[in-house]
């Protein structure tokens, strides 16, 4: 039984000739697990050596029990880059069309998909049409093309009502009942409550680790146990 | 390599162009009125100039025109995201440009069908070889410019600068291609540099087609061009990076 699905190991990266991961050690498991600090503090350099977008200089990173990026892991790990990675000049259906014909995923998965992220009224518009909530939900259904097992998504809420930020949580909690990683940046502390699992990372460290509860401690809020940590560590 | 993923990029990329009616109508209908302008420059002049400067100019547009839409092209979507995306997911560096080669060299099949029509049918310019064939080098010469504008998508950051790539690589071939100066009437360096320039060889075979008409050397440039074209995909294949800083 497999329970760690990213495995990070001594993980260095050095980005514009900074150390932006100093040496990041990290276990994932199924689940929704949600990286939270401030802007700059290396989530997206994270994220993209899971996803093994990454050049990294050293340290291992392993998902699914093989390295971060391998071809076997090419149709298994989900990803949504922090910029919208769709093209502005095809309609929501196109653009999933196309990304479903890569993965070699079936057509019918594509109205579903479109369907999850709640934009079956706009699926013949075009995408640079669309309000950037709307483009960034477009982006996430292509994550979701082809059941992987493994969801990496950056900032996927960002921009979005507080009803449709409330749905796709729901929607990251479905799929991890069915057994699913789901690993979720923000930098919007007030969706730290909705995740199993929460890492506070500062400076490319993670300064805490554990459920929602755990971290808030006798704090009112995250962002209140936040600048307590920091502040402790000062 | 899949033929799945690459037919797949190929569609995806024609229905961009298909959507973008200027891009569309820059591709098809501009080289034949640019066709039309050089005819009508020459037409009070003695002699058939335009049999002289026509065949050049069938070989230089495709080119130019490829060169230009695929660099930016491909550099939109290196920047977009798109091709993070994409290279995270099972598709090959090969599978990414031979799709956007193959849709290129349709639309350069259909540009070439529609700018040699109009200059042999319409404009009168005199072709001794068969007319297919200059529809063969027309597309083979596009297929360069797209391989060449994948290429050096790779070495700008932004649209601006991969505009600026066309004076430094585009204009440098057309004036040493033999259209201003008979290749071997150069100085002999200048000869030399043209030797190594693949739109010289593209013009060489256009100007066989309308004069000497030898079909063996014709093949033998084409196949020059094809060679410059192979070469500039697999170099744009090892510039295309799945992991960057
Ligand atoms: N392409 C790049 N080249 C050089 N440095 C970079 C590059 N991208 C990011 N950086 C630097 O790496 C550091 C971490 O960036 P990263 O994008 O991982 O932050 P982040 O936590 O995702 O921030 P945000 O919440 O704003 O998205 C930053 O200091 C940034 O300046
Ligand atoms: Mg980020």
């Amino acid at each position: 039984m497999m329970n760690n699905v990213i495995d990070i190991r001594d993980l260095v990266v050095v980005r514009g000739g900074r150390e932006v991961l100093p040496g990041l050690t990290l276990e994932v498991a199924a689940g929704v697990t949600g990286l939270l600090g401030p802007s700059g503090c290396g989530k997206s350099t994270m994220l993209r050596s899971v996803v093994g977008v990454q050049r990294v200089r050293s340290g291992t990173v392993e998902v699914l029990g093989l390295p971060a990026g391998d071809r076997r892991l090419r149709d298994r790990v989900g990803y949504v880059t922090q910029d919208v990675s769709v093209y502005d000049d095809l309609s929501v259906a196109e653009n999933l069309r196309f990304f479903a014909r890569v993965l070699g995923v079936k057509g019918d998965e594509v109205d579903e998909a479109i369907a999850a992220v709640d934009l079956t009224d706009r699926r013949d518009q075009v995408v640079g049409s669309l309000s950037g909530g709307q483009r960034s939900r477009a982006s996430l259904a292509v994550a979701l093309l082809g059941d992987p097992d493994v969801l990496v998504l950056d900032e996927p809420t960002v921009g979005l009502d507080p009803v449709l930020r409330r749905d796709l949580w729901r929607l990251f909690h479905r799929l991890a009942d069915r057994g699913k990683a789901v690993l979720v940046s923000s930098h919007v502390m007030d969706e730290a409550d909705r995740c199993d699992r929460l890492l506070l990372m500062r400076e490319g460290r993670i300064i805490a680790d554990g459920t929602p509860a755990e971290i808030r401690g006798s704090a009112p809020d995250i962002e209140a146990a936040f600048l307590r940590i920091v502040e402790a560590a000062a | 390599m899949s033929p799945r993923v690459t037919l797949a990029v190929a569609g995806r990329v024609l229905t961009q162009v298909r959507r973008d009616h200027r891009t569309l109508a820059m591709l098809l209908v501009l080289p034949c009125l640019l066709m039309s302008l050089l005819w009508w420059m020459f037409e009070d002049l003695p002699g058939d100039a335009f049999d002289g400067f026509g065949p050049a100019l069938l070989a230089i547009f495709p080119f130019t025109v490829m060169f230009l839409v695929t660099s930016v092209t491909t550099l939109r979507e290196r920047g977009s995201g798109t091709l993070e995306r994409l290279l995270s997911m099972p598709m090959g560096k090969l599978d990414f440009l031979l799709g956007y080669a193959l849709a290129f060299g349709l639309l350069a099949a259909v540009q070439s069908a529609l700018a040699v029509t109009v200059s042999v049918g319409l404009l009168g310019l005199d072709v001794n070889g068969p007319v297919w064939l200059l529809g063969v080098v027309a597309v083979v010469d596009a297929v360069l410019g797209t391989a060449l504008g994948l290429l050096v998508s790779a070495f700008a950051d932004t649209e601006f600068q991969a505009v600026q790539f066309m004076p430094a690589f585009v204009i440098p071939q057309l004036l040493l291609c033999g259209l201003f100066v008979p290749r071997d009437a150069l100085p002999s360096l200048l000869s030399a540099v043209s030797d190594v320039l693949p739109l010289s060889y593209a013009v060489d075979a256009m100007q066989e087609l309308v004069g000497a008409a030898n079909q063996a050397s014709v093949w033998r440039d084409v196949g020059v061009v094809l060679g410059f074209a192979v070469a500039g995909l697999a170099l744009g294949a090892a510039t295309l990076r799945r992991r960057t800083a």
